[in-house]
């Protein structure tokens, strides 16, 4: 270890299957220490926020399925959320429920399947990936079943959701959310105190609480670090301060700990998910303002104003910035997206350690470049 | 938090000389007392707002931009704080906050990229989803898409 | 168990106990042992074996006749058009005669024609939300490849046109639930022929 050495720079990605899309980070390395490591993005930029200030306000909502492509419920809840912020819209009460219930469904599905992914860049091949994909196989044939497709949903609306759920879609649900935890047990067996992992994980990537705060981190990461700020509790939108579950919370803030809170969180997610299936009412699934702007979208025209919208999505804090101007189009649409904005700490992550923790260390941030891009 | 009005007010107690206003729902202050008051509303202890969630601007052609922070506080669980700063369009320029806050480091670029506005004192304001050499600024509402033949193609 | 690589063996019978779950003898096996087994196969080899889809499961969107391919729902109105998120329909009508007013056909007016490009199309349902008419609708079928990047994926009247038939083969309770919508929109009660043979 001599600092006398010359300093490589490698160019890491954009065509590298670890950096979960075209993504690229420049690090400057020292042997095989990073010094210095700068995020490159907009490979897949199409200016998402232009295509949404030349359409209706709902025409917006399919592409921002596109955004984080795990989530494209929770990317229509937050744009429904600030829809209804800007023109004074509320939700039916069975709509609010079926939100709720996919919202936490998208939750699992993207927590299972970074958690695979993250063990994928640690070396573990296939194996827990896939135990990650059987299961959220299962509730992607239930999103099918109720809008239509596996991942590009489009269907949670201002005022609820597009249609109701077909029948004995509810029994269904709660089959595979009544099974989930044996499931999280079998992947905690599988990966939780597994040495190996331990030793990868541990301490790499030490986050501090000042540090997650002071840069806008959101989501898992944030509270992988201690801070307990969950926007569902903070906010308490849509009807979440009805459900009882708790927020886990990190002690260190490491790669492990983002791995462990994302478990912890999936199981809260399930206490939600069995409260929601239990006491969700009868009745329309779409208030009727809703259902009057889906059927004519140009009809919408929200007065002169403003909104910022958030909720928290399965990455972080998915905010919506609306300015309208009176048309049926939205005058100003901006997304502040959690995965964008986490990248912010990746280099502060990563100086010190080995290029193959960097790898992990971008695999606990959870970034999908759809909505780093945008 | 506090409602608007007492928030303007508590401001002006705390920091005399500072002009402010009011304007749907946000703050509005100068570009040359901006840091002041982001300093004022991160570390008194009554507002902590220690969390800048949403940086962005807004683009009113032909004369202003408008550039808006969206504050909230994680120590206390309140929030959103918007502040708004007005810049003139022809050469828009605003001082940075990252030093401030980190989360603002890419959102300011961001800003920088695809509106032009110049965040002073930014450590490292270059263009982040737009390639190095890229023209112009495309969110700007006078910005034309060059390439239209490809869509025109198209259409039989 | 404490001892170092316990949590790696632990990890290790997982992965074991599921390799038996993809054989039968496997899960014989395990049942022997009392532990649960259910089918751990979760792959289809494709196409020989084909994923059962919902029924509400979307692809790209066609356009529904009543009884003959000239008795089309749709009346051009061109809401769909504008509406449609990515721009991917194109409709030229209504149909004009000589003297510029519009032709009718079954008391409609129809367009002249209407082409999808399903290279474009991202099946997101917006034209179908915000027909009046319930004249669009969408599809699943999903095998579609073609050669050639343009020409065979922009999709004709002709290629659209489908038989509400066909529609409520496809798509039972949501065909069932439109015909109810449209029967009721009816402005006098038409006379009943009787029900044709499947």
């Amino acid at each position: 270890m001599s600092t006398a050495g010359e300093l490589l720079e490698v160019s890491l990605g954009p065509q590298h299957p670890s950096t979960h899309g075209v993504f690229r980070m420049n690090a400057v390395l020292d042997g095989e220490t990073i010094v210095k490591l700068k995020p490159v993005m907009g490979y897949l930029h199409r200016n998402h926020e232009q295509i949404g200030e030349g359409i209706t306000y709902i025409g917006s909502f399919p592409f921002t399925d596109r955004l984080d492509y795990f989530s494209a419920m929770s990317n229509n809840f937050g744009l429904a959320i600030a829809i209804e912020k800007l023109g004074g819209i509320t939700a039916s009460e069975r709509g609010e429920y079926l939100r709720i219930i996919m919202a936490e469904l998208t939750r699992l599905v993207n927590h299972t399947a970074v958690t695979g992914f993250l063990l994928n860049d640690m070396g573990a091949f296939g194996t827990p990936l896939l135990y990650a994909f059987r299961e959220r196989e299962k509730i992607l044939d239930l999103f099918e079943a109720a809008s239509g497709s596996r991942m590009m949903c489009n269907y949670v609306r201002p005022g609820g959701v597009r249609q109701d759920v077909p029948e004995d879609w509810l029994k269904q649900a709660k089959e595979i959310v009544d099974h989930y935890p044996h499931f999280l047990d079998e992947f905690e067996k599988l990966l939780t105190e597994n040495e190996i992992i331990r030793q990868r994980a541990q301490n790499v990537g030490v986050l501090s609480k000042e540090l997650a705060v002071n840069a806008s981190i959101t989501g898992p990461m944030l509270r992988a670090s201690g801070v307990d700020y969950d926007i569902r509790k903070v906010d308490g939108y849509s009807l979440y301060p009805r459900f009882s579950f708790r927020v886990p919370l990190g002690s260190v803030g490491d790669v492990y700990d983002r791995y462990y809170i994302r478990i912890l969180e999936m199981r809260q997610s399930v206490k939600i998910l069995q409260q929601a299936l239990k006491d969700i009412p009868e009745g329309p699934a779409i208030s009727p303002k809703g259902a009057a702007m889906g059927k004519a979208p140009r009809t919408f025209r929200p007065a002169k104003n403003e909104a910022y919208g958030r909720i928290e999505a399965p990455k972080g804090e998915l905010g919506f910035y609306l300015v309208s101007d009176g048309s049926p189009q939205p005058y100003r649409y901006h997304v502040r997206a959690p995965s964008f904005v986490n990248l912010t700490v990746l280099e502060d992550l990563c100086i010190g350690h080995k290029v193959a923790d960097a790898i992990i260390i971008l695999g606990s941030i959870d970034i999908v470049l759809g909505e780093v891009d945008r | 938090m506090l409602p608007l009005e007492e928030l303007k007010s508590v401001i002006q107690e705390l920091l005399p000389g500072v002009p402010l206003d009011l304007e749907a729902g946000s703050l509005l202050v100068s570009s040359k007392d901006l840091i002041t008051v982001c300093r004022c509303l991160k570390n008194t202890e009554r507002f902590s707002l220690d969390y800048l969630a949403n940086l962005t601007v807004v683009d009113y052609p032909p004369e202003r931009m408008e550039v808006i922070y969206h504050f909230y506080s994680m120590l206390k669980k309140h929030g959103p704080v918007a502040l708004k700063v007005k810049v003139e369009r022809e050469k828009p320029s605003v001082p940075s906050v990252t030093p401030l806050w980190r989360g603002a480091e890419f959102q300011e670029r961001e800003a920088y990229d695809l509106f032009g506005v110049v965040f002073e004192g930014h450590p490292d304001l270059r263009r982040i989803l737009m390639w190095e050499g890229f023209k112009g600024h495309p969110m700007r509402k006078d910005y034309i898409v060059e390439d239209q033949d490809a869509v025109e193609t198209l259409s039989p | 168990m404490a001892f170092i690589g316990a949590g790696v063996l632990r990890g290790m019978g997982v992965t074991f106990r599921t390799f038996l779950e993809t054989y039968p003898w496997g899960r014989v096996l395990l049942r022997g042992l009392r532990q649960p087994a259910v089918e751990g196969l979760v792959t289809i080899e494709y196409p020989d074996v084909k994923q059962k889809h919902a029924e509400r499961f979307r692809y790209f969107p066609f356009l529904v006749y009543d009884g003959t391919p000239d008795n089309l729902r749709c009346v051009s109105c061109k809401i769909c058009e504008q509406e449609c998120p990515p721009q991917c329909i194109y409709i030229t009508g209504p149909a004009k005669d000589e003297q510029g007013r519009p032709q009718k056909a079954n008391g409609r007016t129809f367009p002249v024609e209407f082409k999808i490009d399903v290279s474009i199309c991202m099946s997101c349902r917006i034209c179908v939300d915000v027909c009046p008419f319930d004249a669009i609708e969408m599809d699943n079928q999903y095998e579609l490849s073609s050669s050639e990047r343009f020409g065979s994926l922009i999709l004709n009247k002709q290629e659209l046109l489908k038989p509400n038939e066909y529609f409520q083969r496809i798509k039972p309770t949501e065909a069932s639930e439109v015909d109810a919508r449209l029967a009721a929109k009816r402005p006098k009660p038409q006379p009943v022929f009787p029900p044709k043979a499947p």
